[in-house]
């Protein structure tokens, strides 16, 4: 549902609302104070793991308890490459997306045998697994302890141009320009026939398998762009803050993007990144008054869960903008 | 020790702690087969259960422990149930976002009020069984003993009460329930927090045995989930006999192999069950 029934949804509008978002994020660098600089560029990396979550559930309605698999499949490629071998950025990153790729399509061809609550549980299972490997094989992975990639990470390389990712400013815009890509990828999605395919399985999978569409293929389709995506953030996440650690693969980490996700608005375009955003700050503002920032992540579940169902861009959608993707 | 005392031990524990699982696991199944929902803080109402029961029986004694703590939880079970699970009508998914946060909240208030220590109970009966290879916890044997005794009188109230009969009917077909006047939602509560119930009991009798820490629930809930999910959701019998062979194979599997590797081999099965089983989650009947 890219719009209200009737109403075509104008493409300007569209790309001009995201255009300014965009915009808002590359002109905010300059007006943070540092500490603010940092999580900014924090939350828009999250956010971008939380686009990749969106794909499957806000546009295909498929709800995965796993995804921490396919962000720290990203994470440890890229990681572990580097550290190992030293690799190059831009090959460390080809090698995330292309290890969190493969995942997604073998877990994929697994798992979308079955739809909602057993996919949720698979999916979990298969992201413990997932987990307990990366436990499994300390002697390599560092496991709970991680491996700390500071002074490893090769600066970026753009023929005799150098760049090194240690400094905030580029920390700070590689994330937006990742995060724009997911935007607009997401963006696409809404647009292109074959994203209105995975809208119509969400609303009625058998009705678009009447139809003559082969909702295997568009939903693999789907958890392979949501894998893909997710990988990637988890890659960059790695280069950034040079760590990989067996706690990003946990249940907690398949946890996040959904209350990201369910908190800005499942199906919508920046729900995501409002998503992360707002649950980073509450997250951030409340660890002063208790030391037990879990208990806000319940709360805020709950709370989503039971009274913002549509999530804040949900909301803005029914009330004002009608149009918003 | 002999292999053969090594066996006996690996099967003597895999028995205790099968009959444990089959405890809380019953639980879970029930809520699983009369709600058809999957409540993820399940394992949060095992480690409330020992939680309670350490605070009660070190200010009273181990039975206070076993009787109060389980009712409590089943208080506690209740509330959640009329505050969080009936607003949300219990969707499928939504109850599982709902759930997950009950089981942030009940981990934090705990670390918050308990705090973060292990803490266990010295055992309110103590003597020894002797055996050919070594002595043997006579509480263990208790304990085993206790849970039997509890699968069974569960299994009583679900195939010869009024009550039983209501869950039965619910699970089967809740609107034709309704209209041969069963009260759905009082149903729904009482299934719930009998589940709750059958796990913090679990709890309760494992604190001897184990150490009460407010992350103690996480394990427990992910072998119930792989319990029912062999075992078959809402069956009584699968869930008994898959909680024992899970229970056995597990203290097997520990004695030869390292745990981290056996979970793998273990998620890996139960996932391969789910995505196989071909009519889908919710296979079997009442059982």
């Amino acid at each position: 549902m890219s719009g209200a029934a009737g109403a075509t949804p104008r493409a300007g509008r569209v790309f001009g609302l995201h255009l300014a978002v965009i915009a808002l994020l590359l002109g905010l660098q300059f007006l943070l104070p540092p500490f603010h600089h940092g999580m900014v560029a924090r939350i828009m990396i999250l956010a971008t793991y939380a686009i990749g979550y969106n794909l499957l559930l806000g546009y295909t309605g498929l709800m995965s308890l796993g995804h921490a698999m396919f962000f720290s499949a990203g994470m440890y490629a890229t990681g572990l490459a580097v550290y190992y071998r030293g690799v190059g950025t831009v090959e460390g990153l080809v090698l995330g997306l292309a290890a969190a790729i493969l995942l997604a399509v073998i877990i994929g061809l697994i798992t979308l045998r079955t739809t909602g609550v057993a996919f949720l549980i698979v999916t979990m299972m298969f992201a413990q697994v997932f987990f307990l490997t990366t436990l499994y094989f300390n002697a390599i992975t560092g496991g709970d302890q991680g491996l700390v990639l500071s002074g490893r990470v090769p600066p970026l390389r753009f023929g005799n141009w150098e760049v090194a990712l240690t400094h905030p400013a580029v920390k700070y815009n590689l994330a937006l320009a990742v995060l724009t890509v997911c935007l607009l990828l997401t963006l696409w999605v809404t647009r292109s026939p074959a994203g209105r395919v995975l809208i119509a399985i969400r609303e009625n999978a058998d009705r678009t398998r009447m139809l003559g569409y082969n909702v295997f293929n568009y939903k693999l389709l789907a958890l392979v762009l949501s894998g893909a995506v997710s990988g990637l953030a988890g890659s960059v996440w790695t280069l950034l803050f040079s760590y990989v650690g067996s706690s990003y693969a946990g249940i907690l980490y398949s946890i996040y993007p959904l209350l990201w996700t369910l908190l800005g608005g499942a199906g919508t375009v920046l729900g995501p990144l409002v998503g992360t955003g707002l649950m980073t700050y509450i997250v951030d503002l409340t660890s002063g008054l208790t030391d037990s920032y879990l208990l806000v992540v319940g709360a805020a579940l709950i709370l989503c869960i039971m009274w913002l169902p549509t999530g804040v861009m949900g909301g803005v959608r029914r009330r004002w903008w009608s149009w918003l993707p | 020790m002999s292999l053969e005392g090594q066996l006996f031990l690996a099967l003597l524990e895999g028995a205790v702690s099968g009959l444990v699982l089959a405890l809380m696991a019953l639980g879970l199944s029930l809520v699983f087969g009369v709600m058809r929902i999957v409540n993820v803080a399940h394992g949060e109402f095992y480690m409330l259960g020992a939680v309670l029961a350490w605070y009660l029986a070190t200010t009273a004694n181990f039975l206070v422990a076993l009787v109060a703590a389980p009712l409590i939880v089943g208080g506690v079970a209740l509330a959640s149930d009329r505050l969080v699970l009936r607003p949300i009508k219990y969707a499928p998914e939504a109850t599982i976002v709902a759930t997950i946060g009950l089981l942030y909240i009940f981990q934090q208030l705990v670390l918050s009020i308990y705090g973060p220590y292990a803490r266990s109970i010295a055992p309110p009966v103590y003597f020894r069984v002797d055996l050919p290879w070594f002595g043997y916890s006579g509480y263990k044997i208790i304990v085993a003993g206790l849970a039997a005794l509890l699968l069974a009188a569960t299994w009583l109230l679900v195939t010869r009460t009024r009550l039983g009969l209501y869950m039965r009917a619910t699970q089967q077909d809740r609107e034709i329930a309704q209209a041969f006047g069963v009260p759905v939602e009082r149903i729904y509560a009482a299934a719930f927090a009998l589940g709750a119930v059958l796990a913090a009991l679990a709890g309760v009798l494992v604190l001897p045995i184990q150490q009460a820490h407010y992350l103690m629930g996480l394990d427990p809930l992910l072998l119930s989930f792989m319990v029912v999910i062999i075992g078959g959701l809402g069956s009584l019998k699968g869930t008994l006999a898959a909680a024992i062979l899970i229970g056995l194979v597990d203290g097997l599997v520990s004695v030869f192999f390292t745990p981290t590797l056996a979970r793998i081999v273990a998620s890996i099965l139960v996932a391969m069950v789910l995505v196989l089983r071909t009519e889908g989650l919710y296979g079997e009947g009442a059982g």
